[in-house]
């Protein structure tokens, strides 16, 4: 029995070594082809449409009500202590170095990296990638690529549309609704938000965009020799899923190790 | 390489390939001349698969060679593998078209991705491409408003598109009525008549297998039974080869000692 156990986790240890390694290589070998010209504009913007444009209305959408859940929380715990000026301040800053790209991250994981590593994973089970492979073209320049520019292009402006709007929500309940100056408003973001905050948050974003698009390809193309992947339907649900909880708890780690690194 | 190879296409020399601990193929060893049909047949899980992806490259073999088109090409490199597999053609079993592209983008793309070639050349090349399969006009439509035959005739006009010597079929007439299987098959000897290929061809399917192959190879259990005409293959007096042409089931004899440790689990 407890050899059964001892065994089963040295499997598993062995596996998640194998994981890394191939993790590794598979980033490395997307790295050097994106480096490698000539590439498919074409296919970088369709993927940016796809990554980017599509996901804009939920961005939006979840931007200006994290925007105003801010205000409306910032706005009753400052009263408290009369400092409803600082409300733009806090929104700003919460908004720029942390909620911003962290929620566009999650978003966008769980629009289009779930829908990436399921399209690749039904490419691979349905012989697509092979079939590519047998007409001489390389599956990474062909596919890979294209995601991984538009990805780590997308996120970054997805983080700006979330941020305005978000800055814009808390404007709504902040300013109109709870009746804190204009002016105190955009002064304290002003006067507290520089240019390191911005930088922060264009750093963070460009990583995690970099790691979402990892993970999803990663699960997606290998979804044959993955142990969570295997063949048919419920293989695919299930590297889908490892794909969205990975890259979520990933994104949540780097996000504070990021943090600690450049505050 | 002697005289004689030149008119040998493929040459699979003690081919063994493993997925995992299982040996799938043993010791494997084939040869397909130019201008011929060969047809791969075999039962299910006899490896005739998994032998198609190892001559295609996409599986490594454990041991033993593969020349392709004068070319040994188990140790190159994937850049080598690519550059060759530009010049053979390949028809999957279900198609292995991209689903977000046209029929036309797909027939296409081995073009935009090898070739300079202008669009209105390609245009004209799909467009002739898909007379060759009697698709013609359907340019413009999704796999998705496809039929399964229309899927398989489109996925060859895609494997012709760059006038290959050698093309590769996996299971070509799988899950086809007789009628489009039958016309599938017109199709490949056509083919083979009009482009002078050399075809390999896996299939289970009798009928089909005899109305087009120039030779047979039977695998079984990852076995090379025989490989001849289909009159010598007909005529084999090997059991496993007559009870496949018969469509006879296995009878393989297991002994009560042995079906008792099978159920019990206990022991080899």
């Amino acid at each position: 029995m407890i050899r059964q156990h001892i065994q089963k986790l040295g499997a598993n240890v062995i596996d998640f070594v194998q994981t890394t390694g191939m993790m590794g290589i598979f980033l490395a070998h997307c790295l050097r082809q994106m480096l490698t010209p000539p590439h498919k504009v074409i296919s970088i913007i369709k993927q940016i449409h796809f990554i980017g444009g599509r996901s804009t209305i939920i961005i939006i959408f979840t931007g200006l009500f994290t925007g105003m859940v801010l205000a409306l929380q910032g706005y009753h715990n400052l009263k408290d202590f009369g400092s409803t000026d600082l409300l733009g301040s806090a929104v700003g800053l919460g908004l720029i170095q942390e909620l911003g790209p962290v929620l566009t991250a999650l978003m966008v994981i769980g629009r289009a990296g779930s829908a990436i590593c399921a399209e690749l994973g039904i490419m691979r089970h349905s012989e697509q990638i092979d079939a590519l492979e047998c007409m001489g073209i390389d599956p990474f320049r062909f596919l890979m690529v294209p995601r991984f520019y538009a990805a780590i292009i997308a996120l970054p402006m997805l983080t700006f549309i979330f941020d305005v709007v978000g800055i814009m929500g808390g404007y709504l309940v902040g300013v109109v609704l709870m009746g804190v100056s204009e002016g105190s408003y955009f002064q304290g973001m002003y006067n507290s938000v520089d240019w390191t905050d911005v930088q922060l948050g264009l750093v963070k974003s460009l990583i995690f965009g970099l790691l979402i698009i990892w993970i999803a390809t990663f699960k997606g193309y290998f979804l044959h020799i993955l142990k969570a992947g295997g063949h048919g339907a419920e293989g695919v649900s299930r590297v889908t899923t490892d794909t969205v909880v990975m890259s979520s708890v990933v994104i949540l780690a780097s996000d504070y190790l990021i943090g600690t690194i450049m505050l | 390489m002697e005289m004689n190879d030149i008119t040998k296409v493929i040459k699979v020399e003690e081919l063994v390939c493993h997925y995992g601990e299982r040996e799938i193929l043993h010791n494997v060893n084939l040869t397909v001349n130019a201008g011929e049909i060969m047809v791969i047949m075999g039962g299910s899980g006899s490896g005739k698969t998994t032998l198609l992806r190892t001559m295609l490259g996409l599986n490594k073999p454990s041991s033993g060679d593969i020349h392709l088109m004068e070319q040994h090409i188990c140790g190159l490199s994937q850049k080598a593998l690519y550059k060759i597999r530009q010049q053979f053609g390949v028809s999957f079993q279900g198609g292995a078209l991209f689903s977000s592209m046209s029929v036309k983008e797909n027939i296409q793309l081995p073009l935009c991705e090898h070739t300079k070639l202008d669009q209105n050349t390609m245009d004209i090349m799909c467009r002739l491409k898909l007379e060759v399969v009697n698709l013609s006009g359907f340019e413009n439509l999704m796999p998705a408003e496809l039929s399964g035959g229309m899927l398989k005739r489109v996925a060859l006009a895609r494997a012709i598109i760059m006038d290959p010597k050698l093309l590769f079929f996996d299971e070509p007439s799988a899950g086809l009525d007789p009628v489009v299987s039958a016309e599938l098959d017109e199709l490949i000897v056509r083919l083979k008549k009009a482009m002078n290929m050399t075809i390999v061809v896996v299939t289970h399917e009798l009928e089909s297998a005899f109305r087009i192959a120039d030779r047979i190879t039977v695998l079984d259990q990852g076995n090379v039974l025989i490989t001849g005409t289909v009159d010598e293959v007909k005529n084999c007096k090997i059991e496993r080869v007559q009870n496949l042409l018969n469509r006879r089931p296995r009878n393989d004899h297991v002994d009560a000692d042995e079906y008792m440790r099978r159920l019990t689990g206990t022991g080899a």
